[in-house]
């Protein structure tokens, strides 16, 4: 990994601890899984998603919320794949 | 290794709840104030409390602070100081009714008040019946209240330092303290904060155990701070178990779904609560399950490949009921447990929830040790609030609420206390010591430089199932002791955490290195504390203190109405009486809890 993408992957990684044990639960999951294979895109989806508050973004993660932001949705797809 | 000086008047290490509080006190008092976090301030773990904050306001029916007085001490197992709680109970409407001010949207009734649901423990008359004491904002009570307080510190000018982690506290030889050093994440580069007075908010450490409700940020560096510069950590024994956390993940499933008909069984598929709670069954009292579920795994009748938890079964309830009263618990299931709790059981066991130990102070936030005869004598310089201090309001057990209103009472009182040890005792900054800065420069230079040592995800691993094991919910002599003894094996492996990549932007490898750091010394605490209490109270519950007339539910006032303080340098303990005297009111007498 170039020093370049390992800052932005290690800054990401950070922004992944949330205040809720569920979130937490579910990135620590997508990195194992994909933290070798995410690209710039997913990285913009990523970036994106972790900018919003926690519960929002649970309520994305459970499904009691949904999006049809086309970017969003991919991303929200690989992170609640189980 | 190389390091900068900045210097403020006051330096303040978290942004949750109580460091934000305290934050507002020492800027409108017109001082440099800067407040370090690991996160964006609105991310600490405060956002994750829903329940609500305690006040007697009796909005929707009688009540008062006596009562709420009352609750919080026999809720504690009258392990409470009560000059202290009698202190957090009268200032709580004020605390309250100062957040609304702030912009808190707390729910109200319809004449405009603030609306106030039940909770767990609070009651009226004494005792008699539960009491609309909780004030909320929807189900988001704590991220709320979070943004109400950033809000205003940004109004008054508080500057935060966001992606920054304290490393150690600066403490001299005369015992001062002088401000921390910290890291910024984003470069790497240390820092010395100078501050004339330092106030500690860095929540709990619930991480320390192998199955925990907490976020993976509260690995209760506070604690591991204070503790390596030789302040005692206070009645460490102590924590929360709430019966039913998904096994292995920690996500807490609600009572709600026993309250709905969902059933406990064990390996066998056996209704195992039948057995220990004839009349209420799985409906029994928080700490009653808890311990049955522990019992039937010990006994051997867990399921899994550990046979390290209990089933809860929700299979015979109608589907269509699950889905609309209790949408989030399929999701937990199906997310973290791989089950769909509509055609399969959901793995539980007790999971831990809340600390009620930490830093010791007094009602004022002031950190307090013993010297001499002298048992709380105030550290020069040195505050602490919220999680990681002990008041000590919640004595043996807490009372859900009561916690966020310990943030808000108690960072304020840290915040006033500091503004005058400001303004009238400290004028100018006191040289900082530089032994201590050594100390801690030496030990990230260990951990940059450390070859062939062990790694820290194993090695947490093993100090997190140690814990679980030797000192969870339900406890036993034997395994205490083999317990103390293998925490201290595993802290010689945590001296030799090694870390491949040695990179300087946001380094999370090394980040969590050092929150190891913090972790294993709250672990020997907990360890230790909990072996040497040789009675059950409250949250500290021993298969070997007998509930019998001299002691009811194995409860020794006569030997152990006392909190343990655990100091770091010699693994030692020391114990100092409970302040069983409130301020204006006469002492809630010892009685047997039984609800
Ligand atoms: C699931 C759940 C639900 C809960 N619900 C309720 C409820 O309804 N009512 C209630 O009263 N209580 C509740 N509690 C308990 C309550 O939420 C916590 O006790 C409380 O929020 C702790 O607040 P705090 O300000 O002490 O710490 P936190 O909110 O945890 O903040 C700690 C701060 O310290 C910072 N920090 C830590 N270490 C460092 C370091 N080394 N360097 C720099 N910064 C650092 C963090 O970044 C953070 O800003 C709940 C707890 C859980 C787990």
């Amino acid at each position: 990994m170039d020093e370049e993408r390992g800052a932005r992957i290690g800054r990401l990684k950070w922004h992944c601890r949330r205040a809720l044990l569920e979130l937490d639960l579910i990135f620590e999951r997508f990195w194992e899984r994909h933290g070798d294979d995410l690209d710039t895109q997913g990285e913009a989806a990523l970036t994106r998603l972790l900018e919003l508050e926690d519960h929002d973004l649970w309520a994305l993660m459970s499904g009691k919320e949904v999006t049809d932001d086309p970017q969003l949705m991919g991303m929200i797809e690989r992170l609640r794949e189980v | 290794m190389s390091y900068t000086v900045r210097k403020f008047d006051a330096l303040i290490v978290g942004a949750g709840g109580a460091g934000l509080r305290a934050a507002i006190q020492l800027s409108e008092a017109g001082f440099k104030t800067a407040v370090l976090t690991k996160v964006f301030p609105t991310r600490s773990h405060t956002v994750a409390a829903q329940g609500g904050v305690a006040a007697s306001l009796g909005n929707s029916e009688e009540d008062n602070w006596h009562w709420h007085m009352y609750d919080t001490v026999k809720g504690g197992d009258w392990l409470s100081d009560q000059d202290s709680v009698e202190f957090m109970c009268r200032k709580a409407n004020e605390a309250v009714i100062e957040l609304e001010h702030y912009g808190m949207p707390f729910d109200r009734i319809e004449n405009g008040r603030i609306y106030q649901r039940p909770f767990g423990g609070h009651m009226s008359n004494f005792g008699e019946k539960p009491v609309r004491r909780s004030c909320a904002a929807a189900d988001r009570t704590g991220h709320a209240m979070l943004h109400a307080l950033y809000q205003r510190n940004i109004k008054v000018n508080t500057q935060f330092f966001v992606e920054w982690q304290a490393l150690d506290l600066l403490r001299d030889a005369e015992g001062e303290v002088l401000g921390v050093t910290a890291m910024d994440m984003e470069t790497s580069e240390v820092v010395a904060f100078h501050a004339k007075a330092t106030i500690f908010a860095t929540g709990g450490a619930g991480r320390v155990y192998y199955s925990s409700t907490n976020a993976f940020i509260n690995t209760g560096d506070g604690l591991g701070m204070a503790a390596r510069a030789g302040i005692p950590l206070e009645d460490m024994e102590f924590w929360q178990f709430h019966p039913t956390g998904i096994a292995g993940a920690g996500v807490l499933i609600t009572e709600g779904v026993r309250g709905e008909g969902g059933i406990l069984r064990n390996a066998d598929g056996e209704r195992f609560m039948e057995r220990y709670a004839p009349n209420a069954k799985d409906l029994a009292s928080r700490d009653v399950v808890s311990r049955s579920m522990l019992t039937e795994i010990n006994e051997g009748r867990g399921a899994g490949p550990y046979k390290d938890y209990v089933y809860l079964d929700l299979t015979h309830l109608d589907p269509q009921m699950i889905m609309k009263r209790l949408p989030s618990v399929h999701e937990i299931g199906v997310q973290f447990a791989g089950v769909d709790c509509l055609k399969e059981y959901l793995p539980v066991v007790p999971t831990c929830h809340y600390q009620m130990g930490g830093i010791p102070t007094n009602r004022f936030g002031q950190v307090v040790i013993p010297q001499g005869n002298n048992l709380e004598v105030p550290v020069p310089g040195f505050y602490a609030a919220g999680e990681c201090a002990c008041a000590s309001v919640h004595g043996a057990n807490r009372l859900g609420t009561n916690s966020l209103l310990d943030l808000l009472v108690f960072g304020k009182s840290a915040g006033e206390m500091a503004v005058e040890y400001i303004r009238d005792t400290v004028k100018t900054h006191k040289p900082l010591p530089q032994d201590a800065i050594d100390r801690s420069l030496a030990r990230l230079d260990r951990l940059n430089n450390q070859k062939d040592g062990s790694n820290v995800h194993e090695t947490r691993l093993v100090m997190q199932r140690t814990l679980q094991k030797h000192a969870g919910v339900f406890r036993f002599n034997n395994l205490l002791k083999e317990g103390v003894g293998l925490i201290h094996e595993v802290a010689e492996t945590v001296a030799h955490t090694e870390i491949r990549d040695k990179s300087k932007v946001f380094n999370t490898a090394r980040l969590e290195a050092l929150e190891l750091d913090n972790l294993i010394e709250v672990a020997k605490a907990t360890m230790v504390s909990a072996e040497a209490r040789k009675e059950s109270r409250g949250a500290h519950m021993r298969d070997d203190a007998e509930d019998c007339p001299e002691h009811p539910n194995g409860r020794d006032d006569a030997n152990w109405l006392k909190h343990t303080l655990w100091f770091r340098d010699e693994n030692r303990l020391q114990y100092k009486p409970v302040q069983m005297k409130p301020l204006t009111v006469d002492s809630v007498e010892l009685k047997t809890r039984s609800y």
